[in-house]
């Protein structure tokens, strides 16, 4: 949480990357954090595959699948994770559905991320109250923060509450959909919902994902919130190139220096 | 009796239910859940309600003494037949109830899971009937083996796309559903088709098919001079005509209340689709529930038979009425539900959907007495089934 913290007041438009943990091997996951590093990205989330990700889009949806198959859970990754704890310096987030959490324990899994140095948690399916109502103890006492997103359709009101329990950022999902690049730039409705956050002056940062691509994308929302967050995209490349080292840093300089 | 049947105001059976969804989906939630049951209180949705359920669909179902059926057994067995409902099955029940809803919400657009496609065909019928723009989310699978619905679905004008994910049956058709739903949050009303899914859905549809049980009651009564059976018998897979059977008796605790579910090649067989016999708590479709999962929580590909009952999980309130005891679950084989089907068909000239001789063969599992009154609910009609009970039973 405060390494999060700390990232945000130093930087500005930061880049944070997502990957699908055991995509495309079951042992990318090392090779891809310390390419994602040396290439600039900001900080990263590593997604936890799971059978049935609601909200995600197909190329999401497809890399669950490949870790799955290839053999990635939650054990495994926390063992991955332990080993390559010193050897990565940029703030880890952990992005994934609730149910395999659940199983593993809520507790236990929040103790493992503690554990490996894991700074925040996105868990899209488990909505604002029950986290409030049952884990929001158990996180801030163990230094995770809980990312909440939200959508052009969340009232102001609820994006105040949300801001509220916010300790680290708020995830302002660009627009209605899932996960997934698009084509274009922002269309005014989009820089309106953008425009209409900014002006509530909440206390953490924003950062915008879903359907950011490209540089262009990335330096775009730059100007409406602290940075943005590549995931599909990002997926995509892997999915065709593989995670060659000097080919995934390549990418993330592009994304980010947009050459 | 001491246990609730009815959910909390935040949708809670015990621990099951609630509404685990993205916060994508919780406008649209939260606007069904302010107004569900406003609209469905209102002088005039009960009006509308009840006049396309008799002039439309043709209800009440009539209560059938099942004869033959009750002297093989040696009690008293009563069919309700759900199966002669117009589009074939008790899911225009609930169509017609949430079409009037998405009406009186201003939404212009309606889209469906399907497993079986009864479903899809209530929902495209009702479409039809209003003049909606009709989307139904079908796994690819499905699509193959349930041919005929498919067609009935687009001859009505309804748009079938199929789902390509997992084991492409009913649980990735809903998972498309609901990310259709994610990318149109204003104008399209999410018609789900059993009692699944996040609050308010389990309820909403579980008080769209009560008119099932509400009917078995007073039929009954008209019939034996007793209103509550011993049994209500009924399959389950999300649990919807179950919930819809079970509904006025759930606070009588001497009508014994079974549900069938689909074990499909067997419980240890790795081929089943017996949420409750197998399941464990965890989230699936923004609910809490029994469901079938791996011990890394991955929800499991489920298999039945029966693409209406092929489904990892169960309606939360089924998971609350097998926790507390009040109902009771039977697993049923492909096999068995094939033996059950051809047996009613033989006896009664009654051929049912593969869903309901689910419920048909958990009869062989009752320790039935003379005199008791069973009642068991023919959820639909075979038509959907003939090439799978061609090619099953040999009848060529």
């Amino acid at each position: 949480m405060e390494k999060l913290q700390t990232l945000f007041k130093q930087k500005k438009d930061l880049l944070s990357v997502y990957f699908t943990a055991g995509f495309p091997n079951i042992d990318s996951t090392l090779p891809v954090l310390k390419a994602l590093e040396e290439g600039g990205a900001d900080f990263v989330e590593i997604g936890m595959p799971y059978s049935d990700p609601l909200a995600d889009g197909p190329v999401i949806q497809n890399s669950s699948t490949v870790a799955l198959k290839n053999g990635m859970s939650l054990k495994v990754l926390f063992e991955q994770l332990k080993e390559l704890k010193k050897s990565v310096k940029i703030p880890m987030i952990l992005m994934g559905y609730f149910n395999p959490v659940l199983k593993f324990g809520v507790e236990a899994f929040i103790e493992e991320c503690k554990e490996v140095g894991i700074s925040g948690l996105i868990i899209p399916d488990l909505p604002y109250e029950t986290y409030i109502e049952e884990y929001e103890k158990l996180f801030t006492e163990n230094g995770i923060s809980n990312i909440f997103l939200i959508t052009p359709q969340t009232p102001d009101d609820r994006i105040k509450k949300l801001n509220k329990a916010s300790t680290s950022f708020i995830y302002m999902v660009s627009s209605a959909a899932v996960t997934g690049a698009r084509n274009g730039g922002l269309s005014p409705k989009q820089v309106d919902y953008f425009e209409r956050v900014n002006s509530m002056e909440l206390k953490t940062p924003c950062m915008v994902g879903f359907g950011i691509s490209n540089h262009q994308n990335y330096k775009e929302v730059c100007n409406y919130a602290h940075g943005a967050i590549v995931g599909s995209a990002f997926i995509k490349h892997l999915e065709n190139i593989g995670d060659d080292h000097n080919e995934i840093v390549g990418f993330i300089k592009k994304l980010k220096n947009g050459q | 009796m001491s246990e609730s049947f009815q959910p909390d105001e935040k949708g809670f059976y015990g621990p099951y239910g609630g509404a685990y969804i993205p916060e994508m989906l919780i406008p649209n939630i939260e606007n069904l859940r302010e107004n569900y049951i406003r609209i469905m209180n209102s002088e005039s949705f009960r009006k509308n309600f009840k006049t396309l359920l008799e002039d439309y669909a043709g209800r009440p179902s009539p209560l059938y003494y099942a004869t033959r059926l009750s002297e093989q057994y040696g009690c008293n067995i009563w069919l309700k037949r759900e199966d002669l409902n117009h589009t074939g099955s008790h899911k225009v029940n609930n169509t017609i109830g949430q079409i009037l809803l998405a009406h009186e919400m201003g939404k212009k657009r309606i889209i469906a899971e399907t497993g079986a496609g009864q479903h899809g065909v209530a929902t495209a019928t009702v479409c039809a009937l209003m003049g909606l723009e009709c989307i139904v989310y079908m796994g690819e699978t499905d699509i193959e083996r349930q041919a005929p619905n498919v067609a009935r679905m687009k001859m009505l004008g309804a748009e079938v796309r199929s789902a390509v994910s997992g084991s492409r049956t009913l649980k990735d058709a809903t998972n498309e559903a609901l990310r259709d739903w994610i990318a149109n949050p204003l104008d399209t009303f999410y018609l789900i088709g059993s009692v699944v899914g996040p609050h308010p859905y389990p309820d909403l549809v579980a008080k769209m098919q009560s008119v099932i049980s509400g009917e078995i009651q007073w039929q009954l009564r008209n019939k034996t001079d007793k209103s509550d059976p011993d049994y209500v018998v009924a399959c389950v897979g999300g649990g919807s005509n179950a919930a819809g059977s079970f509904y006025h008796f759930m606070d009588n605790p001497d009508v014994k209340l079974i549900g069938a579910e689909a074990a499909g090649e067997g419980l240890s067989s790795g081929k089943t689709a017996a949420s409750i016999a197998l399941g464990e708590t965890g989230v699936i479709h923004g609910s809490m529930t029994n469901l079938m999962q791996t011990n890394d929580g991955q929800i499991t590909e489920p298999y039945s038979i029966s693409a209406g009952l092929d489904y990892p999980g169960i309606g939360p309130l089924h998971a609350w009425l097998n926790h507390t005891g009040r109902a009771k679950y039977l697993s049923v084989t492909d096999q068995e539900a094939l033996d059950a089907a051809l047996l009613l068909t033989r006896k009664e000239g009654i051929i049912p959907a593969l869903e309901s001789a689910h419920a048909l063969a958990a009869l062989n599992q009752l320790d039935l007495k003379s005199g008791e009154n069973v009642v068991v609910t023919i959820s639909g009609r075979g038509d959907k089934d003939m090439k799978t009970y061609m090619d099953r039973l040999q009848l060529v």
